[in-house]
């Protein structure tokens, strides 16, 4: 395993990973949960941090990381146009409109996830390694060839999961193909008023499974929706709260382990009536 | 209308359900154990100890649980009085594991129980706890006391009961 020390860095700089960037493989076993949200999320709140950020989209056949990030009418290549060589990587890679330093492969719409060839996918992440100091893979919902594609060439995962009874095992699933693969936590779309109602698993319940590191909890708010709507990634917006959790998740994925991951909580007195009506679960 | 307010003070959280549900399914997921297996394995466990000693059986828990990368089985087995040899003099019925010294006994056990990938251990933590020391004759008395007392305890404890084997060891 390659070692990154990032340590002794001062947390508002640049934190390169390494000589050569870090890739990082987004995965969750279960589809809808949340991955490509959340490649989109941590990968400009990196690029934000200054970091040279690359996002590929593993999902061949399924494309959708570039409406989330926006980017859908930009894109000319994708991901099998560069392993198939019918064009060049810097061709097929799409310069994100906000943040110069951050850039998307989109996943090809028309083809099927058997097309990869999975050296030449290990290939391709190590071409991009040499060139941006993170690569963000967005991994296909399952287990199998996609799967298996998207976490080849990767050093370490973000395995992320919604306090649901089937989002957990199969992130426990996941968690046993990575093998030794070191991989972090996302709880994602946690909703504090039914936890606290006893409706929901907690963080604690989630944690105390998977026994992960975790690196953040997002939760289900709409800011996530209407921002994902408009595609612009709720980390670039600096006055909501879950965009200043994406960017902690970003810092501590850039070695700053000293910021704290924070609960979500219920935020207002509104909240909590919201939750007096809500009805039962 | 008292029942129906009993019950809703009884009735556990669906997020509690969810946990134990998910711990039992990820158990098996991690054994290739159907919960039956389970259920016997506790079964035979009780059967084998009562073999020397007295057990409240009501109360024993036997259960699993994920530490890191191994699973354990955690047991707790109440015992109410150790049973006395026969006046013959010879253990109860020993076949392989000698009477006295429970560890080596449980060390002899765990073969049968690694029935999963070889990958996984089962390292037996048997926990058994000796409750007060009482007279051999009206041992069997008190227990439906004791059971009702047990049970208050280990009611709140499914909300932060991270040690699902060490709810209540039966203090007194």
């Amino acid at each position: 395993m390659l070692q990154h020390d990032v340590s002794g860095a001062p947390a508002d700089s640049v934190v390169m990973p390494g000589a050569r960037g870090l890739a990082i493989v987004v995965t969750s076993g279960k589809g809808g949960v949340g991955k490509t949200t959340t490649t989109a999320n941590v990968g400009a709140a990196l690029a934000l941090r200054g970091a040279r950020v690359a996002l590929v989209d593993a999902d061949v056949g399924l494309r959708n990381l570039d409406i989330v990030m926006g980017l859908e009418s930009r894109v000319r290549h994708h991901v099998l146009d560069v392993l198939e060589e019918r064009v060049t990587l810097d061709d097929a890679l799409v310069r994100d409109k906000r943040l110069e330093n951050l850039s998307l492969l989109a996943a090809a719409q028309t083809r099927d996830k058997d097309d990869v060839d999975t050296k030449k996918m290990i290939a391709l992440v190590e071409q991009l390694r040499d060139r941006f100091d993170y690569v963000l893979i967005d991994c296909p919902a399952g287990i199998e060839t996609g799967f298996r594609n998207a976490i080849a060439g990767a050093q370490e995962a973000i395995v992320v999961c919604t306090p649901e009874m089937s989002a957990v095992r199969d992130a426990d699933r996941v968690v046993g193909l990575l093998g030794s693969m070191r991989a972090r936590l996302i709880i994602n779309r946690l909703r504090p008023s039914l936890v606290r109602r006893g409706k929901m698993l907690s963080v604690d319940d989630v944690d105390a499974i998977l026994r992960l590191p975790l690196l953040g909890v997002i939760a289900d708010e709409p800011g996530v929706i209407v921002t994902t709507n408009r595609g612009e990634p709720i980390a670039l917006d600096q006055t909501n709260r879950t965009g200043a959790t994406y960017r902690a998740i970003a810092a501590r994925l850039s070695g700053d382990e000293s910021v704290p991951v924070e609960i979500p909580q219920e935020p207002t007195m509104l909240g909590r009536l919201g939750a007096l009506f809500g009805g039962r679960a | 209308m008292m029942d129906f307010f009993k019950n809703w003070l009884k009735r556990e959280t669906s997020s509690a359900t969810a946990k134990e549900r998910l711990r039992l399914v990820l158990l098996s997921d991690h054994l290739s154990l159907a919960p039956d297996v389970v259920e016997n394995l506790r079964r035979d466990l009780i059967a084998v100890i009562s073999r020397y000693v007295e057990v409240d059986e009501a109360h024993c828990d036997v259960s699993f649980e994920q530490q890191d990368s191994a699973v354990a089985m955690l047991a707790n087995i109440p015992i109410l009085k150790m049973k006395t040899p026969p006046p013959g003099g010879g253990a109860p019925r020993t076949q392989a594991s000698p009477p006295a010294a429970p560890p080596t006994g449980m060390d002899g056990a765990a073969p049968a129980m690694t029935v999963a990938e070889p990958a996984v251990t089962v390292p037996a933590l048997i926990h058994a706890v000796e409750t007060a020391a009482e007279a051999p004759v009206g041992a069997g008395l008190p227990a439906p006391k004791k059971r009702r007392r047990r049970r208050r305890p280990a009611n709140p404890n499914p909300a932060g009961g991270a040690q699902p084997g060490f709810a209540s060891p039966a203090v007194g």
